[in-house]
């Protein structure tokens, strides 16, 4: 193959992968403002699906206590992950590393059926016990925080491990406290990662139907617990709206705070930059 | 003791809480949950409650394990043709994502280096957006009065609509859409870092470019190949909400079947030996993953 054709393949071949993976969230988001009752043939276009939304109020009482729970869970996630970031890539020699690195691992990997069973079975052994907790809010939110912690964790140690270890020794050096010294230089710098964990914590906990379906109680539905059960029964134009809606948001979400994580990275690059020139004068 | 741990040890009065606290989160919401599975799968259900494992008799307690549920499920054709039907749906998916993943990630790798984050954050994207919508998407795409077969219609490609809903089609599709960045993402990592020097000797050497891919780019990017594997096969196995949106009568999957037996026949102790049989089949894959991620660290370091 000469070199020109094997670029038109290569490019090619990255194209088809992207129509595959956003054909269709753009059909999805097409058909949102379809006329038309029946979700796949096109009408013309209006916005009744949306207005239809707004009246919805099994759907919106689902998103409030979906934001609810995303907010707290997103919340827990990044304090206990960043807790297990710090004992896994501080400590790198405790006993029982290995025990927590997998403990840490197991919601990541583990089918969510098995990880939504086994918190039931536990939370309904611990309430047979103590008389709490009822099924509910609050048994929602740990499972999220759960599965959220162990991806914030990820989050966390990878940009642990870009950070440069002599800053922390140079601030000690210099007489600062420990606390000060993670006021003042480990927590700034970790700051990009925290945020893009909530992000990711926030969005994994409003996107969970297999959690929140085994550790719910009766009155609690989640936003995807509702649409789960009407995609179940078939095709329904009202889905195709929730989607657009989420998939705005969510993309400017995404975006911002992208250019926030490389506009700070920038901003320190040239504050290093900037160091290190006024100390070769 | 070198002045980083020394450091962190007077952070936070001392490293027993930063180790402590984490320790104790996860031992409380993974470690015995999984043990409380193991313990229900060998009891039984009593009308309404589970039977306790520990009878008294004569004042002395009696350990009462009971095995029927492993018994049924492994004597019972359907779950045996589930567990196998599950692991096939499993390896096809990881299949075909490292078959479309490794070139598209092979070509990313040699794209110029200033668009590479934007190609990656593009694959990153879909992730963000709900994973149950994107499933539900297909659903309108492959029914057969769906958008695909609308668009053949009218094009006059096909005459009849095309049975691509609720078979193994379907399935195939939603878990391949689904698990593909998992796939996508540490061979990334791994290609990225690929020391394009080998090729270049190889090429001085007379390597044609095919057999240099085979003996060198392959072998080198092993870990990322058998991490992205796991991070698709070991999910996949349980999978629960594509087969139930996408899939059919035929398509038997474990997680449904656990779904059903905990929602639909309230039976606990069988859905709780259902999940240890689950976790059994993908121990030997975890550790895989284990030592895969293991040797993916001590390549970046």
């Amino acid at each position: 193959m000469s070199q020109a054709s094997n670029k038109v393949f290569a490019n090619g071949w990255m194209f088809a992968v992207y129509l595959f993976l956003y054909l269709p969230i753009v059909t999805l988001v097409v058909f949102s403002f379809n006329d038309s009752k029946l979700v796949t043939v096109w009408s013309h276009a209006s916005t009744r699906w949306y207005s239809a939304l707004m009246q919805d109020g099994d759907l919106i009482s689902a998103v409030s206590l979906s934001l609810k729970i995303a907010f707290l869970s997103a919340l827990m996630s990044v304090f206990f992950g960043t807790f297990t970031a710090f004992a896994l890539h501080r400590y790198s020699r405790f006993r029982g590393r290995t025990i927590l690195h997998s403990m840490a691992t197991t919601p990541l990997v583990m089918p969510d059926v098995i990880v939504g069973l086994s918190l039931l079975l536990m939370l309904v052994s611990l309430q047979q016990w103590l008389g709490y907790p009822e099924r509910g809010l609050f048994t929602i939110l740990l499972g999220h925080a759960l599965l959220g912690t162990a991806y914030a964790a990820v989050v966390v140690t990878s940009r642990l491990k870009e950070m440069d270890g002599r800053l922390d020794e140079a601030a000690m050096d210099l007489g600062a406290k420990p606390l000060q010294v993670f006021q003042l230089v480990t927590l700034p710098l970790l700051a990009p990662a925290l945020v893009s964990a909530f992000l990711l914590t926030f969005t994994l906990s409003f996107d969970d139907v297999v959690l929140s379906s085994f550790l719910s109680g009766p009155g609690f539905n989640t936003m995807p617990m509702v649409i789960f059960s009407r995609a179940r029964l078939g095709l329904n134009p009202t889905i195709n709206a929730v989607a657009t809606v989420t998939i705005t948001i969510v993309s400017i979400a995404v975006i911002a705070s992208s250019f926030y994580t490389s506009h700070v990275e920038r901003k320190r690059k040239r504050e290093m930059a900037l160091a290190y020139s006024d100390g070769n004068k | 003791m070198n002045k980083i741990t020394q450091f962190s040890q007077g952070l936070f009065q001392g490293n027993k809480l930063v180790i402590g606290i984490p320790y104790g989160w996860f031992i409380l919401l993974v470690a015995i949950p999984l043990m409380i599975v193991m313990k229900i799968s060998l009891s039984e259900m009593e009308s309404t409650s589970i039977s306790s494992m520990i009878s008294w008799t004569n004042g002395l307690p009696t350990l009462k394990l009971n095995f029927a549920n492993y018994q049924f499920i492994f004597s019972d054709s359907l779950y045996v043709k589930t567990f196998y039907s599950s692991l096939k749906y499993a390896l096809i998916t990881t299949l075909i994502c490292l078959a479309i993943g490794y070139p598209f990630v092979y070509f990313m790798a040699r794209a110029p280096k200033h668009i590479q984050p934007t190609l990656l954050m593009l694959i990153m994207l879909p992730f963000w957006t709900s994973f149950l919508l994107r499933i539900y998407a297909w659903k309108t795409l492959l029914v057969s009065n769906g958008v695909i077969n609308n668009v053949l219609l009218s094009l006059h490609v096909i005459k009849e609509p095309l049975a691509m809903m609720n078979n193994s089609f379907s399935l195939t599709i939603g878990m391949v859409y689904s698990y593909l960045p998992f796939m996508i993402l540490p061979l990334y990592a791994n290609l990225s870092k690929l020391d394009l020097r080998y090729l270049e000797a190889a090429a001085d050497l007379g390597t044609s470019p095919f057999k240099a891919f085979w003996l060198i780019t392959v072998p080198l990017s092993k870990a990322g190949i058998i991490a992205g594997s796991m991070l698709v096969f070991i999910p996949a196995v349980g999978e629960y909400v594509i087969p139930e949106l996408l899939g059919g009568p035929d398509t038997l999957m474990i997680g449904r079947v656990l779904w059903d037996e905990f929602f639909s026949n309230n039976d606990w102790p069988m859905a709780a030996a259902v999940a240890v049989v689950m976790i059994a089949l993908i121990l030997v894959p975890m550790a895989i993953l284990n030592r895969a991620e293991a040797s993916l660290e001590e390549g970046k370091s």
